[in-house]
């Protein structure tokens, strides 16, 4: 096999092993959008009307709306607590065995993202699984529509995190990096509310929802789930995923991000 | 004999704080080179800069015969290498951190097998091999870095500290073993250290302070008749002197 190739695998699967042991973190990725899903929306869909709007052709309760959303919040906690990995892998050492690595770094980088992308998928579709239980269902070919843009969007946020966690010196500080991404990402998104509603209230606040990266893979997976495929939203997601996956690779370059780190 | 680890002219600054300064010395094929010097004595960094972990001011490496600065991932192949820090997977077996590392130089596991076995084996890690690494004490994770490092058939292996936090009996094996590999296998080690009783007579011996190299001879040569620890001891401090 390619040697490339052989690396690749060797990475996801350690990726998949450390999912498997750490049976909380997926507890923990779950119970998050299910509180949002089953507690959150159940209080919140009286008070906000939803209009028919793309991909939707009829009324849909609040409870369908914020699907994608919640998908898109397990793949960006999930991207990101990736990184938190890193940081410690960093801080204890481990990330050295992946930069000494006779491979090239950014071949190794990124299947470090498909590796932690594929596990936010699979935690995805539990999740989807879990809300079919609840009688929230999607269109069936929409569950396997949705797969690429699911593991599009799991790219674009590890290579966020990924380059967050090469500008990060110590584990400490990627809690205050969480509050100052995670949630002004999400909640200034389409997750939650749409972005028409947001426009009711504030122009430059839905501007900034536009430009939201998060807000354009959480419509490539509202639309993928409908079968609907979202030329600007994947086009926005694609560019954007190509930025970070960049500087991730460039946060990682022995002359720059680790320099002062690895000392 | 030709050298099969040649640096020179290596230095490093951390901002104003100069870590290496002007580093220069040669290792021949299948010798155990010690990199003596006191905690701060840029061991770390020299490390960090052969194992292309940081990258700085231009310098001549060569690692079995490759530039490093030319074709880092050639000298990288050809490179062992063991962290004063473990960089195992605790949560994983001793043989799936060895598979997952022999992945990471391209070696499927069909191939990395026999590799595995005879390293486990060299090491007296074969009944541990299913353990969790978690599970184990310093010296048997140790002993597993030290396998791993080996598995890609490296020319030059470097530890960086690697019996710190050892006690006695377990220091004393994995010099002893490291010291075979180069008389048994032609490899060429250089181990850092701070403990003057991991070195033989005639191992070779870098003693590095203050980002300087202070001397490079045999270790008898260097210890005369007051012993390594004294001539080492003397010449870390003469140098301090000497710069305040």
């Amino acid at each position: 096999m390619n040697a490339y190739l052989t690396a690749m695998l060797a990475i996801i699967w350690r990726e998949g092993l450390r999912f498997v042991h750490q049976r909380e973190r997926f507890v923990a990725a779950l119970v998050r959008p299910l509180v949002w899903l089953l507690v959150f929306a159940a209080g919140f869909r009286a008070a906000l009307g939803l209009s028919i709007t793309p991909p939707y052709q009829t009324y849909i309760t609040y409870e369908t709306y914020i699907i994608p959303g919640l998908c898109g919040m397990i793949i960006l906690f999930n991207g990101m607590q990736s990184s938190l990995s890193l940081v410690y892998d960093r801080e204890m050492g481990s990330m050295r065995l992946l930069l000494t690595s006779p491979l090239p770094r950014w071949w190794l980088l990124f299947s470090k993202l498909l590796g932690s992308s594929m596990i936010s998928v699979v935690q995805v579709y539990v999740f989807l699984g879990i809300a079919a239980l609840f009688d929230i269902t999607m269109p069936p070919l929409g569950y396997v529509a949705v797969l690429p843009a699911l593991l599009l969007s799991g790219l674009m946020l590890g290579g966020l995190g990924l380059f967050l966690s090469s500008l990060i010196k110590q584990l400490e500080n990627f809690a205050g990096v969480m509050n100052f991404v995670i949630f002004p990402m999400f909640f200034l998104s389409s997750a939650l509310y749409p972005l028409w509603k947001m426009a009711e209230s504030s122009g430059v606040l839905v501007t900034i929802c536009k430009v939201n990266p998060f807000t354009q893979a959480v419509e490539m997976i509202r639309f993928a789930l409908y079968s609907e495929f979202s030329g600007p939203a994947f086009a926005w997601t694609g560019v954007a995923t190509i930025v970070f996956v960049c500087l991730a690779v460039w946060g990682y370059d022995p002359a720059r991000g680790t320099n002062r780190r690895l000392g | 004999m030709s050298c099969t680890l040649s640096i020179s002219g290596l230095s490093h600054a951390y901002g104003n704080r100069v870590a290496l300064d002007n580093v220069g010395f040669d290792i021949e094929a299948g010798r155990f080179c010690a990199l003596l010097g006191p905690n701060g004595a840029g061991k770390s960094t020299l490390y960090s800069r052969l194992t292309r972990l940081i990258t700085g001011a231009p310098a001549k490496i060569s690692i079995a015969g490759i530039d490093l600065e030319a074709a880092p991932r050639q000298a990288l192949a050809r490179m062992g290498i063991v962290f004063q820090q473990s960089t195992l997977d605790l949560d994983l077996t001793a043989h799936q951190n060895l598979v997952y590392f022999a992945a990471l130089h391209g070696i499927s596991a069909g191939a990395a097998k026999s590799r595995i076995e005879a390293a486990l084996e060299r090491l007296d890690m074969t009944d541990r091999a299913h353990e969790k690494v978690r599970t184990m004490n310093g010296g048997h994770r140790r002993r597993v870095e030290i396998a791993r490092a080996l598995l890609h058939r490296p020319q030059v292996l470097l530890l960086d500290e690697a019996t710190v936090g050892l006690d006695a009996a377990t220091r004393s094996q994995i010099t002893a073993h490291v010291h075979a590999l180069c008389e048994q296998e032609g490899m060429t080690v250089l181990w850092a250290t701070h403990l003057t009783d991991e070195i033989n007579p005639t191992d070779q011996v870098v003693i590095l302070h203050q980002g300087k190299v202070l001397t490079n001879d045999t270790a008898s040569a260097i210890a005369g008749d007051a012993g390594l620890e004294a001539a080492f001891l003397a010449l870390t401090s003469d140098a301090t002197k000497g710069t305040r």
